[in-house]
């Protein structure tokens, strides 16, 4: 250990920065009546996603929660529903939310997300109002371009030449040998979208324009859990993303309300975790209940604000932003 | 050998790739918010010093590779192979051609070198940083020239070619940086 890493990882003046812009996103939305929240970090559900991966913790009570397995949050999605089926109307909330398992330049495992959910919304009308924030707060200090929405298979076809919701995996494989792209062992034979990622992260996003606010929507469902299906053909989930340059910065959905069709897809999930002999999470039956009562018409998005603070400070990693990265904390 | 899991990656952990040992360059972690996290690796093939890149799905394995940096006393050349000993066990190894590459010039008997030993094989062998010898030809420099600008080519008692001052002669005993292969200084002995 030296003798100087008590000191933080991130400069005072970004640090400065980071509070600045915590400040302009609470008078962005107090202007427009949306609703500070705060939700539990800990819950005894968790996130079903094989993808992601919860912290766990024993409480030792008292009370009846007394002796039961904690999860923290990875995002405060569930409760902020719940609060929307009570009648809450628009809320967001800037929350410090815990990945086990993501570390790296643009990773750490407990970040700031902004959450927000606007009710009567659909994900395109939310996609302006994201656009705005994050173009009033860059502005200044990144030169951007005008946004630019494509949707997921536009984005596919333009740089691949591919229909990502048609292709099967024979397709996607020769595809990656045809970009020279290195392809992972044991990639499956079965699923397409551990494929779509590769091709994702490693060709397309490197080549997202620097400066432009890329947004991307329409997803396929297997990659939309939390978001409404729209008959197409084939059906898409209305999940949008939101790139600027090549820094994936918010993720949103056309909010799923139907409580049947979401328990199918988190059993669906934990029994993709059964096979990938990952632990089965138990399922936020609060939430089922409170779609079941009913969630109103919303679209929902959340933000990482720290890679939002790093785009302002101009930093190329999470670590220059965040005062004590983890392997300093 | 052990198995090493994604999470361990980080620079400098040796791994077997199609039967070959790499050393890990460079690694990053990327992940779409949604879905598969993978782990973009750029590795060195140790036999090779090739760099090339790789990716695999995070949370899979590897295997290590038993890749070990040892510090052995140069011995003798017997015209296809180099011999090294172990100082503390007094075990002997020997390093072909492919292993001892562009080392060969600079080593002189005794000089302690680092042995890159896969499997217990020697795989690459670095000289030490500095060595000192002694110059078996060189033309004649000019009379008075002392502050060495321009320089000339010397031969050295190893057959390695190096560019020393003009003042510099035949016989004379010099250190060289055998990272740059420049001349240092002449060494009085």
């Amino acid at each position: 250990m030296s003798s100087s890493s008590w000191r933080p990882g991130a400069e005072l003046a970004t640090l400065r920065l980071r509070a600045e812009l915590l400040a302009r996103v609470r008078a962005f939305f107090a202007a427009r009546g949306v609703l500070e929240v705060e939700t539990p970090a800990l819950s005894a559900a968790a996130i079903t996603d094989p993808h992601l991966a919860s912290f766990s913790t024993v409480y030792s009570g008292p009370g009846p929660r007394h002796g039961r397995t904690l999860y923290l949050h990875t995002s405060p999605e569930f409760p902020m529903k719940r609060l929307l089926a009570a009648g809450s109307g628009c809320i967001y909330q800037i929350a410090r939310v815990f990945r086990d398992g993501e570390a790296g330049r643009r990773h750490n495992p407990e970040f700031t997300l902004l959450e927000w959910y606007r009710v009567g919304f659909d994900h395109h009308r939310l996609m302006d109002e994201v656009a705005e924030l994050v173009t009033a707060l860059l502005a200044g200090r990144l030169a951007l371009a005008e946004p630019e929405r494509l949707s997921y298979r536009e984005l596919f076809q333009r740089h691949l030449d591919l229909d990502p919701h048609r292709a099967g995996v024979a397709e996607l494989a020769a595809c990656a040998k045809r970009f020279e792209l290195p392809i992972p062992p044991r990639m499956p034979a079965d699923e397409a979208d551990p494929w779509l990622d590769l091709l994702l992260t490693h060709w397309i996003e490197p080549r997202l324009e620097r400066g432009r606010l890329t947004f991307v929507y329409d997803y396929p469902v297997s990659q939309a859990a939390l978001a409404r299906l729209r008959p197409a053909d084939p059906p898409v989930g209305e999940r949008f993303e939101l790139y600027v340059g090549d820094v994936e910065l918010a993720n949103g959905f056309h909010e799923l309300g139907d409580a049947d069709e979401q328990r199918r897809r988190f059993e669906g999930e934990n029994a993709a975790r059964r096979a990938l002999g990952l632990p089965v999470m138990p399922v936020d039956e609060h939430l089922l209940a409170a779609l079941a009562a009913g969630l109103p018409a919303c679209a929902g998005v959340a933000l990482g604000f720290d890679r939002l603070v790093m785009l302002a400070a101009g930093k190329a990693a999470l670590d220059e932003v965040i005062a004590f990265p983890l392997d300093q904390a | 050998m052990a198995t090493y899991s994604t999470n361990e990656f980080k620079s400098g952990l040796k791994i077997m790739l199609d039967g070959d040992p790499y050393a890990i360059v460079e690694n990053e972690f990327v992940k779409p918010g949604k879905g598969q996290a993978f782990n973009r690796v750029k590795v060195r093939n140790l036999k090779t010093g090739r760099v090339i890149e790789r990716t695999f799905k995070s949370g899979d394995t590897v295997e290590g590779a038993d890749v070990v940096d040892v510090e052995l006393q140069y011995l003798y050349n017997d015209g296809e192979y180099w011999h090294f000993m172990d100082q503390q066990s007094y075990e002997q190894l020997t390093a072909d051609a492919a292993a001892v590459g562009d080392a060969a010039k600079w080593l002189k008997e005794e000089a302690i070198c680092q042995v890159t030993l896969w499997n217990g094989v020697p795989l690459s062998v670095a000289p030490p940083n500095f060595v000192i010898m002694t110059i078996v030809e060189t033309d004649p420099g000019l009379r008075g020239d002392t502050s060495g600008g321009g320089g000339k080519p010397a031969t050295l008692e190893t057959g390695a070619v190096v560019r020393v001052p003009l003042f510099v002669q035949s016989g004379e005993v010099i250190k060289v940086d055998t990272r740059t292969g420049e001349y240092v200084s002449r060494v009085k002995e």
